[in-house]
């Protein structure tokens, strides 16, 4: 189709609005870097590698390492994104393709409705139902099966790495399984018709034919669902233990990024600490940006190689 | 540094200005205070009596902590600050001009603990108190413990402490006190609204503190009177100078106060911890507001001066429902003549 010539100008006020919209957000992005950076120029220029690597975080002595809460954001990320991907994904094919539409929209709705609760009520559902839960029910019997590995170590708390990443996955999964579930029903039907026209088992049409397709916007979906999971704040502050260490053990209380900067920003007292809260900021962007890069690469290899 | 402040400043007078509009009072004159969460239940109270009995002013006062307090009152965001801990002299010195303390409430924190072997409260002295959280004492069962609760059995169970994870002024009058008891505290973690915990789980808010130690068999865990009180979490009794065992109250608090009266400096920054005085509660402290002493708008002067001096009077009769100490009448008459030492332009306000 050809495009019409433009006669009123107001195609020209609308192409003007768009790039209007589109660099706000890149000033937006570009001014909280700016902030950011020049907010912990201080604590970054003092601590060096060492504001990276540090272990200690004493506001009193003014030392301040992040090493041990971005310790803990990756783990509890990668740990909710471990349970929350094939449960999300599983449970956005189970609605795409083995469903009955009545069932689908029910469990539709649902899932929408997980994704609408307020962190801060999962926080709390969290340190309330699950964390006593845990430390009463399942912590001890795991102890029990698995009481050697140093994975599931010390005295169970009922809060910390191993609570903060199942409160995320919980967290986590209405966004895979909703974007998914969109990526999945935008797979066209004759894929599927064929494929069963060729007498294709229904397990054979999902990982041979909607898979393939889908994949792209399914690594988008974990993409976004991890978004969450690193910058999530009050929930996790509320079941980690926010303990300033790094421990191998899911059951041992630790810290995050977001968690740290939620709970001293306001009572930051000096300049130093302010800045090294900045710098947290810092790190928890460059983390999540080094990671969406990572994403992104990971969804080029993907179209490039599986796209038939 | 400066000019980040200044736009974050610039920002919340932005807010506060739009949320001042709505109403519409074109005359009304407005003050606007920020800081310190722990006076935010007085000060809403207090705005909305003064309110009724001086419709002309609408005092609107922002619960962002005292740390953001002391900037906002240094970047002249505001008209008044507030703070649980008083400035340190760098921060005074950071402001310019010269920064009144006005106390206008009492805080306290009390020990709360979990042991659901023991019925009777427990009474504990400020070394054994900060030797358990610094993890020297680690057993309930430990002869520091039982030698001043004697004919209390106590078990063979592990300690778990529990503190805030929040920057707190909470947190400062507690850890001052330990300070003051305890050299190995002073030195080892010292004094601040977040320190560097030797042991322990970090709770969010005094709501996080209190439940973790209500789940936790073995807890023990600090959180404001105000809080334990309205909670009725159980607490233990803390040793005073005097050697009494004093349980925390609204009336040992105000003790605490006025015990520490006599010796309270000229600008009134002290810590009270620890303070001299039958029946005194240890672990409290003043909450203060801050303001300039020499206010540049005189209408604006006039009216933050009126509306402190009925809170330090009037105002503090709304202290105890609220479960707030109030302040003894020797604070008071110092507060007096801080607020009468405010001028505008040179000339005193009030």
């Amino acid at each position: 189709m050809q495009a019409r010539p433009n006669t009123s100008g107001a195609d020209t006020a609308f192409h003007a609005t768009l790039v209007l919209a589109g660099l706000g957000v890149v000033t937006v992005l570009a001014g909280v870097a700016w902030e950011l950076l020049s907010l912990s120029g201080e604590a970054l220029s003092k601590g060096g590698i060492g504001f990276i690597t540090g272990m200690t975080w004493d506001p009193v002595a003014e030392e301040f390492g992040a090493l041990p809460a971005l310790y803990g954001t990756l783990v509890t990320s990668a740990l909710a994104l471990l349970i929350a991907v094939p449960l999300g994904i599983g449970s956005a094919v189970f609605m795409s393709e083995i469903a009955s539409s009545r069932v689908a929209t029910v469990v539709g709705v649902l899932v929408d409705l997980l994704a609408a609760i307020p962190s801060v009520i999962y926080g709390l559902w969290g340190l309330f139902v699950l964390a006593p839960l845990l430390r009463e029910h399942v912590q001890p019997g795991v102890q029990k099966l698995f009481g050697e590995l140093p994975l599931f170590a010390g005295p169970p708390l009922g809060v910390g790495y191993g609570t903060a990443g199942l409160l995320l996955a919980i967290m986590v999964i209405p966004v895979i399984t909703a974007v998914s579930r969109e990526v999945l029903r935008a797979v066209p039907d004759t894929q599927r018709e064929a494929a069963y026209a060729l007498g294709a088992t229904p397990f054979e049409v999902i990982r041979g034919t909607v898979f393939p397709y889908a994949r792209s916007g399914l690594v988008g979906a974990v993409v976004l669902g991890l978004g969450r999971a690193l910058g999530e704040t009050m929930a996790v502050t509320m079941v980690i233990g926010n303990r300033y260490d790094i421990s191998a053990s899911l059951f041992a209380p630790g810290y995050t990024l977001a968690a740290v900067i939620a709970n001293e920003f306001t009572e930051a007292f000096s300049p130093h600490y302010l800045s090294a809260l900045a710098g947290l900021g810092v790190v928890l962007l460059g983390t999540t940006l080094i990671l969406n890069a990572a994403a992104r690469l990971l969804v080029r290899g993907v179209r490039h190689g599986g796209a038939g | 540094m400066k000019t980040t402040m200044n736009g974050f400043g610039i920002t919340v007078v932005a807010i506060a200005m739009v949320m001042l509009a709505v109403p519409g009072m074109a005359s009304a004159q407005n003050l606007t205070g920020a800081g310190a969460t722990f006076q935010y239940p007085l000060q809403s109270k207090w705005s909305s009596e003064y309110g009724k009995a001086h419709p002309e002013v609408r005092v609107n006062y922002q619960s962002i902590g005292s740390g953001g307090g002391i900037r906002q009152i240094t970047a002249r965001t505001v008209q008044f600050g507030a703070t649980d801990g008083p400035m340190s002299n760098e921060q005074l010195a950071e402001a310019k001009d010269p920064i009144l303390h006005v106390p206008v409430t009492l805080g306290a924190v009390a020990v709360a603990v979990n042991l659901p072997e023991v019925t009777k409260t427990l009474d504990l002295t400020g070394v054994v108190l900060a030797d358990i959280f610094l993890g020297k004492i680690t057993r309930w069962n430990d002869p520091a413990i039982s030698a001043t609760n004697k004919g209390v059995v106590l078990p063979d169970r592990a300690i778990a402490v529990a503190h805030r994870s929040d920057g707190s002024g909470t947190t400062y009058i507690f850890v001052d006190y330990l300070a003051k008891v305890s050299p190995e505290w002073k030195n080892k973690v010292g004094v601040a609204t977040s320190v560097n915990w030797p042991v322990g789980l970090g709770a969010k808010g005094n709501e996080g503190v209190a439940g973790t130690v209500k789940q936790t068999p073995g807890a023990i865990g600090y959180v404001e009177l105000t809080y334990a009180l309205q909670s009725g979490i159980p607490t233990a009794r803390v040793q005073n100078p005097a050697g009494e065992f004093v349980a925390p109250s609204v009336d040992a608090v105000t003790k605490a106060a006025a015990g520490a009266a006599a010796n309270l400096p000229e600008d009134l920054r002290v810590s009270i911890t620890n303070a001299p005085g039958a029946g005194a509660y240890p672990i409290s402290g003043f909450s203060w507001v801050l303001m300039y002493l020499q206010q540049q708008d005189c209408s604006i002067a006039s009216a933050l001066v009126k509306y402190l001096w009925w809170g330090v009077h009037e105002g503090q009769a709304f202290s105890t429902p609220l479960h707030y100490a109030p302040l003894p009448a020797s604070v008071v008459s110092r507060c007096e003549a801080k607020l009468k030492s405010v001028t505008c332009n040179g000339s005193p306000v009030l």
